[in-house]
């Protein structure tokens, strides 16, 4: 709750909407009691006095009455007939919004057609109609006004009411015999009043509008009492002469309406726990890069090369240190596995390399990837893009979600093609088609035609491979291809890939969390723990003799690899949340082999010929092991 | 294609008859004998008896609504007696008046409501976002007739650059210059606030969808920024910006009531509240009806947009 104040008052646009609208309120209020003149006494000997002249502080209008007078007593009546029919709106709308939600059925079907039905309407078109058959006049523009927002009560409150009506308390008050009525008053209505009142402060500024405007037209409040509305509609013949008449009410309506919606705004946006989380900012073209050094040398050779990685994610005060100065490089051919479970910062570590980390929150924060001589880490936008699916490209995980949902297939894929390659449509589509024929997909031809949505998650995955493949690159990045697929499709597209590499020399970083997959698949892995590398060599020797504890227990997840054995043994806990890691091993919580001195200070990637590991106490010692 | 069109056309028919009732319900809200009421002033005793006979108005209320629907059906609105003329005749002479109002200020609104909505999400929290922010809540702020009658008095008034009123100039207009020049003002007018609920709901459309995976793929593949945001995000946004233009479009046509009374503009809005305060009740019920029908219409055109958009909404 604190925290809920602390957001709107930061939000000043909202405060000053809060405040003005006060202030709005407070003087309605207050407007019997103030030394006032009478708004209603026309004087036309003063007609039309001018704004800030002597006893009239905002004139006179065409029958000589005080204007502030009349603004005050026309605020409080705008506000209160708004108000007024807030209330009925959200009251009868709530009571059909409940019935239909609790009783469901028949009755919910019928009355949710009616209100279908009301909604079909334009409907300022139907507070008209009600207004024609009531007859002018303020009491039943405030019915039509309300009136025509029942409907969008009854809608939203029934929406609430279905998902309370079949929760646990309410199935348990019914066995307890309580009566329908009892129910709803007692177990449904408390959890829907906020709903209620959230909805009454999305519609109030409408309602004071729509009032307003019936009353402008002439059909709303009749002289002499009048709202703001009708004082506007009054001042409009005197438009051009004295504007002042018509400007006074204006303003109060727009400084009323803008209020409660700046008002309104603040709160929501201080209710809405996805702004605070910044889960709906924009990520940007490319990540952040806030390096401070310069970028190290590469440390190996390789047609794409990380040395000392950094990727962070700046979530407000925290800081989530994704990827922790990781280093890995890929030769021309060559398949390296990074292995690990989710969390553990491997698809960050892969989507880092093309800038393709959402940003905010992530920062790239140190480190170097080297594609072949280019610095891809702080290049220019321009140069990096020219890259990006030319030299090094991706395939994605769930191609449902990855692939475009409304363009097809063959278009996607021409698009890959033209965004690098000067060629005409006609050209790329044969492309495209090729590209589909070349991962084995059958019917190419029309299957190009097809949108996403009608293909196989099988045939997807294909058709994100063909797109990675479309310009013929050196790298391709596959974070996680296949785990959303079954085990003899996973096989297929595995073999696919290992044909692709050799055919086209290809290299490819496999990231997965599966080492089943790894050891069809790849030459070298990589395991990574809570952002590190922990251990790394190639992929035999690290499943035949696994340093690490960690990668020793991951193996063992696999049932065909556990040295023949089939044990299925889950790691127990968690790995560490990576904002407030502790010095030392990060997976000392949960390792057997754990001694004191694990966790008093940082361990070193100690690397003995091919290999390497991060541990003081390592399963195998890879002195003896390389030996 | 037209098999889709086919199924929402006939979709149409239960509403359009749920309109007619709603409309007949409320107009037999009104107090007292219902020949009286329609005639008013015209009512002697002849009249009364007339009517009673022409529209059954004696008869019980489901036989008297069967017996306007069954004269709708046939073209038959009834008679405005206050214009001594047919109502549909009115209706239809009156509402292109509106339709061209109206469909204008539709479509600058989805135009620069959907652009404004893409810009200010692509530069989000950047300057162009908070100035669109601020204008777009001011937009949905303002009575529109206040914007009018603002707008007369700075543009007509003090400027003379555009005419203060009316559709044609009442010398020598009719050509379509003149009426380009009468409705700036109304169809920017009636425009602002279905501008700014475009603009808000764009805004957050777009937000939603470029934190999705596929924007991510064209990203990886090499697609500029420009074509990433205009394209690839812009066509899935619309995905949830078309109903909102329905809606939008039920708006402004019924939101054109306040800007043709402002504007004197001769279209079905003012011809309605004309209608309400001389008591003309065949002309009001025939109006609604009519202009309501026409928006279920519109919607049907909606839906099949979204359609065409959308490949995965079966047709
Ligand atoms: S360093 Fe210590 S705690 Fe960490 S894995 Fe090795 S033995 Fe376990």
């Amino acid at each position: 709750m604190k925290k809920f104040f602390q957001l709107l008052i930061r939000n000043r646009l909202a405060a000053a909407g809060g405040v003005a609208l006060s202030i709005v309120v407070l003087l309605a209020l207050l407007t019997p009691i103030l030394p006032l003149q009478e708004p209603n006494v026309t004087n036309t000997a003063n007609r039309f006095v001018k704004p800030f002249s002597e006893g009239h502080l905002l004139g006179t209008d065409h029958l000589g009455r005080d204007m502030l007078s009349r603004l005050l007593w026309g605020t409080r009546l705008s506000l209160a007939v708004g108000f007024a029919a807030a209330i009925f709106a959200a009251f009868f709308g709530a009571a059909i919004g409940i019935v239909a939600g609790y009783f469901g059925g028949r009755t919910d079907n019928i009355i949710m057609r009616g209100v279908d039905m009301l909604m079909a309407f334009p409907y300022i078109l139907l507070a008209l109609a009600i207004v024609a058959a009531l007859g002018p006049g303020l009491v039943n523009a405030l019915i039509a006004v309300a009136a025509v927002n029942v409907p969008f009560f009854a809608r939203n409150i029934r929406g609430v009411t279905v998902g309370i009506a079949h929760k646990e308390f309410v199935d348990a008050a019914r066995l307890a015999g309580l009566s329908n009525t009892r129910i709803i008053l007692t177990e449904i209505l408390p959890n829907v009043i906020p709903v209620i009142v959230i909805a009454m402060s999305t519609t109030i500024g409408w309602m004071i509008l729509e009032t307003a405007g019936l009353s402008f037209l002439g059909l709303g409040s009749q002289p002499p009492q009048a709202d703001l509305g009708s004082m506007l509609g009054e001042a409009r013949s005197a438009l051009i002469t004295n504007p002042h008449t018509s400007v006074v009410p204006g303003v109060m309506i727009l400084i009323i309406v803008m209020g409660i919606n700046l008002l309104g705004d603040g709160v929501r946006d201080a209710l809405d726990p996805r702004l605070r989380s910044g889960a709906l900012t924009r990520p940007m073209a490319a990540t952040v890069v806030e390096r401070e050094s310069q970028p190290p040398a590469a440390h190996a050779e390789g047609v794409l090369t990380m040395t000392d990685l950094e990727t962070q994610f700046h979530v407000g005060e925290r800081v989530y240190k994704a990827v922790n100065k990781v280093s890995l490089n890929v030769a021309p051919g060559e398949c390296l596995g990074v292995i690990g479970e989710s969390g553990s910062g491997k698809s960050v570590t892969a989507l880092s390399v093309m800038g393709l980390v959402a940003s905010p929150p992530g920062v790239i924060v140190g480190g170097s990837v080297r594609y072949k001589d280019a610095e891809l880490i702080g290049m220019k936008y321009g140069r990096l893009r020219e890259l990006r699916g030319d030299r090094v490209a991706y395939i994605f995980q769930d191609p449902l979600a990855t692939l475009h949902p409304l363009y097809k297939v063959g278009d996607q894929l021409v698009e890959a093609i033209q965004v690098h390659h000067k060629v005409g449509r006609a050209e790329a589509w044969k492309r495209a088609v090729d590209l589909l024929k070349q991962v084995r997909i059958p019917n190419a031809e029309s299957r190009a035609e097809s949108y996403p949505h009608e293909m196989s998650g099988g045939m997807r995955q294909r058709v994100g491979i063909a797109m990675s493949l479309a310009n013929d690159p050196d790298v391709i990045i596959a974070d996680e291809p296949t785990t959303a697929l079954d085990v003899t499709v996973q096989a297929q597209i595995l073999s696919l890939l290992n044909d692709l590499r050799r055919e086209r020399g290809l290299a490819i970083i496999f990231i997965t969390h599966d080492f089943g997959v790894v050891a069809q698949l790849c030459d070298r892995v990589a395991v990574m723990y809570a952002g590190r590398i922990v251990e790394e060599g190639p992929t035999q020797a690290v499943l035949d003799a696994p340093a690490h504890p960690y990668t020793k227990r991951l193996i063992a997840c696999v049932p065909e690899l556990g040295e023949g054995r089939r044990r299925l043994e889950a790691i127990p806990g968690l790995p560490p949340a990576v904002d407030r890691l502790d010095p030392g091993c990060a997976f000392a919580p949960r390792c057997l082999k754990k001694e004191a001195a694990c966790v008093t200070r940082e361990i070193e990637l100690a690397r003995v010929g091919g290999r390497a590991v991060r541990c003081l106490y390592p399963e195998t010692d890879l002195k003896e092991a390389a030996e | 294609m037209t098999g889709y069109i086919l199924k929402r056309l006939i979709s149409a028919i239960p509403v359009l008859f749920g309109i007619t009732v709603i409309v007949f319900l409320i107009m037999a809200m009104i107090p007292g004998d219902p020949a009286t009421a329609i005639l008013g002033s015209y009512a002697t005793p002849e009249n009364v008896e007339k009517l009673n006979r022409d529209l059954g108005l004696d008869q019980p209320l489901v036989a008297r609504y069967f017996i306007w629907l069954g004269n709708m059906l046939q073209g038959d609105f009834g008679r405005s007696f206050a214009l001594n003329r047919p109502v549909l005749d009115e209706v239809l002479d009156r509402f292109s008046a509106t339709l061209i109002l109206a469909g204008t200020s539709f479509v600058l609104c989805a135009v620069f409501g959907i652009a404004a909505g893409v810009v200010s999400a692509a530069r989000q929290y950047g300057f162009a976002d908070k100035a669109i922010t601020f204008a777009v809540l001011l937009g949905i702020s303002i009575p529109s007739f206040f914007l009018g009658m603002m707008m007369i008095l700075i543009f007509a008034v003090n400027l003379k650059w555009l005419p203060v009123s009316g559709m044609y100039a009442i010398y020598g207009g009719g050509d379509l210059p003149d009426l380009f020049w009468h409705l700036l003002m109304p169809a920017l007018a009636l425009a602002v606030v279905a501008t700014g609920v475009v603009a808000r709901l764009s805004r957050s459309a777009m937000l939603e969808v470029l934190r999705q995976d596929f924007i991510r793929t064209a990203r990886a593949k090499g697609v500029n920024e420009r074509r990433v945001v205009w394209r690839h995000a812009l066509k899935a946004a619309m995905v949830s910006i078309i109903p909102v233009l329905g809606i939008q479009a039920g708006f402004v046509l019924s939101g054109a009531v306040y800007i043709e009374m402002v504007f004197q503009w001769p279209g079905v809005g003012r011809m309605l509240v004309d209608a309400i305060l001389k008591r003309d009740i065949l002309l009001v019920q025939g109006g609604v009806v009519f202009v309501a029908a026409c928006y279920v219409l519109f919607n049907i055109a909606v839906d099949v947009a979204q359609s065409l958009l959308d490949p995965r909404i079966k047709t």
